[in-house]
Parts: structure tokens; C-alpha cells; sequence
């Protein structure tokens, strides 16, 4: 156990007098490789040509604040929890619900594509068929117990193991099938808010991110805390890998997105502008990893370009704070959950330049009354 | 933000920052040199005295941080429905127009962040917040008794309270170190003190860690970003089309799990990483295939039931584990594996107490020799070459431009149907009974 690391005479005082040095040696240590920022690197990229995207499906059922959503494989359907307390499966291309599961708890935290947590300290793995008429909350199993609010959960490589984030601090890794604990994770000083697999070819690690202002690399065999990442000034919201692996962004209380290395062993980016007041609560990538979106508490969604550092663009139209962006598997549109109780699924129109010939051919043979109203409509 | 206080109704601690970030745009909108020109407006018959119109506010947002009109309005409504600015007509609409409506500035006494109940340790530091800015007030709205009367009142208040003030933050300013940073929870010393000790081993285990120069970490992301360009829809769209947008689910369709021929995108994507390639079904089928040939097929079974035990059920590791060794460990196994003597020798040990993880060593050998030697060869064979050059390049289709020719969208079969088949099918041909679904991932 650590304490036996306490001796006799070490005070209080000259612990943290010795901490405070090796936390300011560890940045030396970390600025001696820092030889390049990011946004020098990224100068010889292009810049982004105009991105315009657009919210084209809203998705409207839930009776009250959606807390969380997530795509399934098939890259159009998701799945919603709301503190109404219902957990709904849509087909957000048809807009049509295809599954509502009611549960007992009314905070229902997180949901991956099947299991769910929440307020209730547990996390349920429901079964999802096709007879509609089955009770499926009774179907529902228990999985995670933790001894205070489960706020993230993700299932591993397959649907075998869960792998959740608490309030009590800790993160841990469940066998579905017995329910049995494999693995429990220590290290936060706070609540642990949210967590994320590494797509890394070893498939071992994961982020956490809390309250405690900290972002932790854990490895899911030992258990142990490979990294630590202290550079937010205010609750981790939000922590997500970069496709690659190599490195994953946070999106904090304090207004800010932030871009950590995972080799170089620092952050490299701050995502912030001064006209960016409120807390961002939760971001994704886009698949090619160029483009971070953060939903925001002032209801917008911000678009940064990863490499260069700027904003690329800024998305309105949810009318209370935005709970959880995810962008689908295949990257084709980028679905976000808001307190406003909708769900909407955004897109980007930036490749339009064969709309704008068939504009230019409608514009010889159709009076231009015509050709305005078909313009309006996309 | 802890959604224990979500969950009581209150945001206090998140607030209070966001809170202090729009007092700060508050104040430099008010600068006597960079702020906003404020002049008499008239209400009905009143003339009212440092007043801007909501046109002005938004243009001036849009001045100081570079943003665009819509932006501006955003951010102009959130100051209002804070309470940082309020109409003067119809006051009980707190909503920015951008038009010739008059606004004032909410005298600092009645921001919302100071009518909260501050911590005893903030309390100080606020009350000599609002006498600066009642000041600052005073000094723009002079003629504005309403507002003298209100900074008298304040300095009057903090001038009595400043004693008790300070011995209070001195005795908070102790218990304050300890406890770090609010929501309070009641932290032993001891805790305390293991928390710094864990905190010092975590640092000097940091500071013996391998670090890669930036330059070569950033250069990475750049790459990456190059490589997988054409592949990110939201950047340069795909083909045939979005089916958001063209409500065709053609590209879905082409790229779905299984396909005859698969397009050209995706067997370019094999080439991107080894990883690439074996996530991807065909991918792997392809290579499977291609191993074969090769008389090496045994690798990548071997990489897959070892896959099957670290992410499969924990009741069925000790059942696997011995089939992974009849089948590929044993000496004369029928896909006996080459894995160097070392390795050989500690998972033989480990498997005499099989755990999830037992394998571990083996599969990352046997995953580097594919990567290493196998998978540059596929990629330049022949098998792969046809490939690609079978593949696909879907045409891109226009949208149609007339709403009335806009194809209906229609339902996929739900996932949960397909994997029931899916696994019935499997259960036929197995003749063993079908896994029960959890989920339909």
C-alpha cells in the first residue's frame, strides 16, 4: 500500500512541497521534446474550403432533457435516453421509433448501444428483439454496481464485457454474462464523468476523464494508470480517442477543448475562443480525425479544425444545452442530443457543386419564380 | 459538472465560471475607450439616459470577436437571458433584437452571480468585485440616482463587513488547501496524505517514461488526416452520394459487411494499417484466403481464438483456453503455430492457470509476424492487385431537384432481425444452440 511510502517525520508540508517539485519537473521533462507546436506543423495543410453543414432531422419523442445517444453499426439507427425515463431506439433516416423501453430509474445517464446506466448506481444490459409486444424492461439485467451514480459505459471489443465510469471515482470493467467485477480502476480524486476505448491494435487502454480536472490512460489488464494528463481548469465532461489511437481530446467546464499526445506525453492543443463562454460537454471526431465537434451549455455545436487550432464553423438550432454529440460509424452525419428533448442528425452539403449545375441548367428552360422555390427547398 | 448537483437543480460551481466570463465581456463592453457608444434613447416620452440599441450591441460583438452576425445574436441573447443587459420595452421578454430596441446595462447588484450564495471563501473576493464595479457603474450612470443609491448601499454593507471579512478567509484559507476545491466532501487528513504520496510515485513514474519528439508525433496526425481524406464524408463527401442527403441508400448498401465486390475506397482502406484490414470482414476473408496459399492460415486462427478469449464470456475462458492449446500449442497440433521458445514456454506455465489474459503474449507474437511479414507480401500480390482493380467506383448521383421526385425512405431490417438470422444460421449449421442476444452490436 502507498502508506507505507509515509515515514516517520514527512509532513504534510514536505509532501507537497515534493510534489509540487516533481510536477514541475515532469513539465520540464515533457517541454524538452516539445521542439514544434501543433499549428506551426499543420501550416503547410490546406485549409478547410468552407464547411457547411447543416441540421436536416429532427427527432422528436422524448418527453423531457435527452441525456444521451449512440449510432448503431448500421450507421442509421440510434439509440436515446432521456430523464423522462425511457430509452428509445429510432431509425433516424425514416424518423421512424422502433423500440421505447420505460425504465425505473428517471436519470438515465448513458447508453452504448445496449447497456444503460444511470442515477441508480446500476447498469442494465437489455436485450433488444423484435416482438414488439415483449416486455422488455423485464428483460433487462443488471450488470454494474457501483456505489455511487454510473455516468459513461462502453461496451469492450465485443459484447462479452462493460467497462463503466462512476461518481464514487473509480472505473470498472464487468463480465456481462455473471455480472462479475474483472477489474476496478483507482486513481481519480472525484467523480469519474466519462471514458472511452483506445482503437489502438492492442486494444488495451482507455481514457477517463473526471472531476478532478484530470484526463487517465488506464490499462485494462493491470489496472494500473499508464498516464495522467492535468491541464484543465475546471470538470472533464467528455474525453474521446482520435481515430488513430495516438492521442484524444477533452472537452471541459471551462470552455475548452483540449488535444493530448499519447507519445509526446502532453497536450498539444487548446480549442477556445473568447466569444465561447460556456462549458463544453461533450465532443467527437469526425472519421478522418480533421475536425473535432463540441456541444456547448449556450445550445451550439462548434466545429474546430484539429490541426490548425481554428473554429471551421459554428452549428445552431438546439434550444437547451447540447448533452452528447457522436458522429455515425461511417462518418456520413453527426448525430447530437440536447436538454431540449430532441434529437437531431446533421450532415455537410460542402461537395454541392453538381447542385449548383443543376441550378445553372434549371436557370435556361424554367422561369426563375420556379428556380427559386426549388433552391429554398434544399 | 457532477450531475449530483444536475440532479438538485442547481450548477453552481460550473456557473460561476461561465458567470465570470461574461461579467469580463460585460466590463470591456462598458470601457470608457473600446466599449460600446452609448447614448440617449427614447422610450415613449422618456429620454433615457446610456442606453444602445440591439443593433449596436451585435455589431460591436461582432467587432471585438471576429465572429459572424449569427454568432453575435447568440451570444448578445445569453447576456440578456443572464441578465447582464435588459430591454426597456417590453421588459419581460428577455430576447436580443437586433433592430433599434433599447437595452441597458443590469447594475452589477443584481447579477445573477451575486445573488447567489457565494462560499465563505469566494465571499470576500466578491464583495469587493461588486464595490469596483459599482464604481465603474457610478462612474458611467452618474446621473442615474437609482444606481448612486445602489453603490452606496454597497459600499456602505462591505465597509462593515470587511473586518469579519478577513479573519474568516484567513481560518477558510487553511481548511481551503486541504480540501482543494469545492463540492466539499470530507477528506481526512490521512487521505490527504495518501493522495500526495500517490501523487509523488505517479510523477516519478512519469518521468522515467519514453517520450517521441513532437515533431514526429504531430507529423503523424498530419498524415493521418491526409490518409484517411477521402474516406471522411462530412469533408469530402461520398459516393454515390450521402444518403442523408439523396435519401438513396445506395452507399450503404455497396458497403455493407458483405458485398460481391466491394468498392474501390475500401480495399485502398486494407492497405492503410494491418489493423484496417482485419477489422474489416472481407478484409480478413481476403487474407485468410491469401494465407492459405501461403500454408500460414494457422497465425491467423490462432489470432482470432485468442481474441475470442479476451473478449468472451469469463465462464468459458477455461474451455477455450484448452481448445487453443490442443489445436495450436500442443506439439503436433494440426495448426501448430511458431512461436519462439521463450514465449512457448511462459504461456505453456500461464495455461496451467488459465486466466482471459493468458494468451496475450503469444497473440501479440504471432500478430507482429503477420504484420511484419505476411501483410506487406498480401498487399503486393496478385490477389490483392485484383482486387482492387475489380473494385468498385460508384458513380456519383445528382440529387434530384425536384421535390416530387425525391425517392420515399424506406426501412432496413433491423439489426436484431439479422443477427437472428444470422445466428440461427449459425446454429443450423453448428448444431449447437444459438448465443442469446444482448444487444444488437
Amino acid at each position: 500500500m502507498a502508506c507505507q511510502g509515509l515515514q516517520k517525520g514527512e509532513t504534510l508540508e514536505s509532501l507537497k512541497r515534493e510534489s509540487e517539485t516533481l510536477k514541475k519537473k515532469l513539465e520540464e521533462e515533457r517541454n524538452k521534446l516539445n521542439d514544434v507546436e501543433l499549428h506551426q506543423v499543420a501550416e503547410k495543410v490546406e485549409v478547410l474550403s468552407a464547411l457547411s453543414i447543416k441540421t436536416r432531422r429532427v427527432l422528436k419523442g422524448h418527453g423531457n432533457k435527452v441525456l444521451c445517444m449512440d449510432w448503431c453499426k448500421d450507421k442509421r439507427r440510434m439509440v436515446s435516453s432521456s430523464q423522462d425515463g425511457k430509452v428509445i431506439v429510432w431509425d433516424a433516416f425514416t424518423l421512424n421509433k422502433e423500440h421505447g423501453v420505460p425504465l425505473p430509474c428517471t436519470w438515465v445517464l448513458a447508453c452504448a448501444y445496449a447497456p444503460l446506466s444511470g442515477l441508480d448506481n446500476k447498469c442494465s444490459v437489455i436485450p433488444l428483439s423484435l416482438d414488439k409486444n415483449e416486455n422488455l424492461a423485464a428483460k433487462k439485467k443488471s450488470v454494474a454496481m457501483h456505489t455511487n451514480y454510473v455516468s459513461g459505459c462502453s461496451f469492450t471489443n465485443s459484447d462479452m464485457q462493460l467497462l463503466t465510469s462512476s461518481g464514487d471515482g473509480t472505473c470498472a470493467l464487468w463480465d456481462v454474462e455473471s455480472g462479475q467485477l474483472l477489474q476496478s480502476f483507482h486513481g481519480h480524486t472525484a467523480d469519474v464523468l466519462s471514458l472511452d476505448l483506445a482503437p489502438s491494435e492492442t486494444g488495451n487502454t482507455f481514457v477517463s476523464g473526471g472531476c478532478d480536472m484530470k484526463a487517465n490512460v488506464w490499462d485494462m489488464r493491470s489496472g494500473q494508470n499508464i498516464q495522467s494528463f492535468e491541464s484543465h481548469e475546471s470538470d472533464i465532461n467528455c474525453v474521446k480517442y482520435y481515430p488513430s489511437g495516438d492521442a484524444f481530446a477533452s472537452a471541459s467546464d471551462d470552455a475548452t477543448c483540449r488535444f493530448y499526445d499519447l507519445r509526446a506525453d502532453r497536450e498539444v492543443a487548446v480549442y477556445q475562443k473568447d466569444s465561447i463562454i460556456f462549458g463544453a460537454s461533450t465532443c467527437d471526431f469526425s472519421l478522418s480525425g480533421r475536425l473535432l465537434f463540441a456541444g456547448y451549455n449556450d445550445y451550439t455545436i462548434n466545429v474546430w479544425d484539429v490541426l490548425k487550432g481554428t473554429r471551421a464553423t459554428i452549428l445552431f438550432g438546439h434550444e437547451n444545452r447540447v448533452s452528447r454529440v457522436r458522429v455515425s460509424p461511417d462518418g456520413t452525419a453527426l448525430g447530437s442530443a440536447s436538454w431540449d428533448s430532441t434529437l437531431r442528425v446533421s450532415w455537410s452539403f460542402s461537395t454541392g457543386s453538381n447542385y449548383i449545375f443543376r441550378f445553372i441548367k434549371l436557370l435556361f428552360w424554367v422561369n426563375s419564380r420556379l428556380v427559386l422555390e426549388f433552391t429554398v427547398a434544399f | 459538472m457532477t450531475i449530483n448537483t444536475l440532479a438538485k437543480g442547481g450548477c453552481h460551481r460550473e456557473q460561476m465560471a461561465c458567470f465570470r466570463k461574461m461579467e469580463k465581456v460585460i466590463v470591456a463592453m462598458q470601457d470608457p475607450d473600446m466599449g460600446m457608444k452609448m447614448r440617449n434613447q427614447r422610450l415613449l416620452i422618456t429620454v433615457i439616459p446610456h442606453a444602445m440599441t440591439g443593433h449596436d450591441i451585435i455589431t460591436w460583438l461582432t467587432h471585438k470577436y471576429r465572429i459572424s452576425e449569427e454568432e453575435a445574436l447568440h451570444l448578445g441573447n445569453m447576456l440578456v437571458k443572464y441578465g447582464y443587459i435588459y430591454p426597456l420595452k417590453e421588459p419581460r421578454c428577455l430576447v436580443l433584437r437586433p433592430d433599434e430596441s433599447p437595452y441597458r446595462f443590469q447594475t452589477p447588484y443584481f447579477w445573477t452571480s451575486t445573488r447567489w450564495p457565494a462560499s465563505e471563501l469566494d465571499y470576500g473576493k466578491k464583495k469587493l468585485k461588486i464595490y469596483m464595479y459599482s464604481l465603474l457603474h457610478k462612474r458611467i450612470n452618474h446621473t442615474w440616482d437609482f444606481v448612486v443609491m445602489q453603490a452606496r448601499e454597497q459600499l456602505r454593507s462591505s465597509k462593515q463587513r470587511r473586518k469579519a471579512d478577513r479573519i474568516v478567509l484567513e481560518c477558510q484559507e487553511q481548511a481551503y488547501w486541504l480540501i482543494n476545491r469545492p463540492p466539499v466532501r470530507s477528506i481526512t487528513l490521512y487521505c490527504i496524505q495518501l493522495y500526495c504520496v500517490v501523487h509523488i510515485e505517479a510523477c516519478r513514474k512519469a518521468l522515467g517514461r519514453n517520450r517521441v519528439k513532437s515533431s514526429i508525433c504531430l507529423e503523424g496526425f498530419l498524415k493521418y488526416s491526409e490518409q484517411y481524406l477521402n474516406h471522411d464524408p462530412i469533408m469530402q463527401g461520398c459516393l454515390p452520394s450521402n444518403p442523408w442527403i439523396s435519401d438513396d441508400t445506395a452507399h450503404w448498401t455497396m458497403n455493407a459487411e458483405i458485398v460481391p465486390v466491394p468498392t474501390r475506397l475500401r480495399v485502398e482502406r486494407w492497405s492503410f494499417s494491418f489493423t484496417e484490414l482485419l477489422n474489416d470482414a472481407m478484409g480478413r476473408k481476403e487474407f485468410m484466403t491469401y494465407l492459405e496459399k501461403e500454408f500460414s492460415a494457422e497465425n491467423l486462427y490462432f489470432w482470432q481464438a485468442c481474441e475470442d478469449i479476451r473478449h468472451g464470456e469469463n465462464s468459458k475462458i477455461v474451455e477455450k483456453v484448452e481448445d487453443v492449446y490442443k489445436n495450436f500449442l500442443a506439439p503436433g497440433a494440426a495448426r501448430w503455430v511458431n512461436i519462439d521458445s521463450k514465449t512457448m514456454d511462459k504461456t505453456l506455465e500461464g495455461i496451467k492457470r488459465p486466466h482471459r489474459f493468458v494468451m496475450d503474449d503469444a497473440q501479440m507474437h504471432i500478430y507482429f509476424l503477420m504484420k511484419k511479414d505476411s501483410y506487406p507480401r498480401y498487399l503486393k500480390s496478385d490477389l490483392y492487385k485484383n482486387m482492387l482493380a475489380k473494385a468498385i467506383v460508384p458513380q456519383e448521383t445528382k440529387k434530384s431537384v425536384f421535390p416530387f421526385m425525391r425517392r420515399q425512405r424506406h426501412s432496413s431490417p433491423s439489426p436484431a432481425q439479422t443477427a437472428t438470422q444470422a445466428a440461427e444460421e449459425e446454429g443450423l449449421a453448428k448444431g449447437a444452440g444459438t448465443r442469446s442476444l444482448y444487444s444488437v452490436v
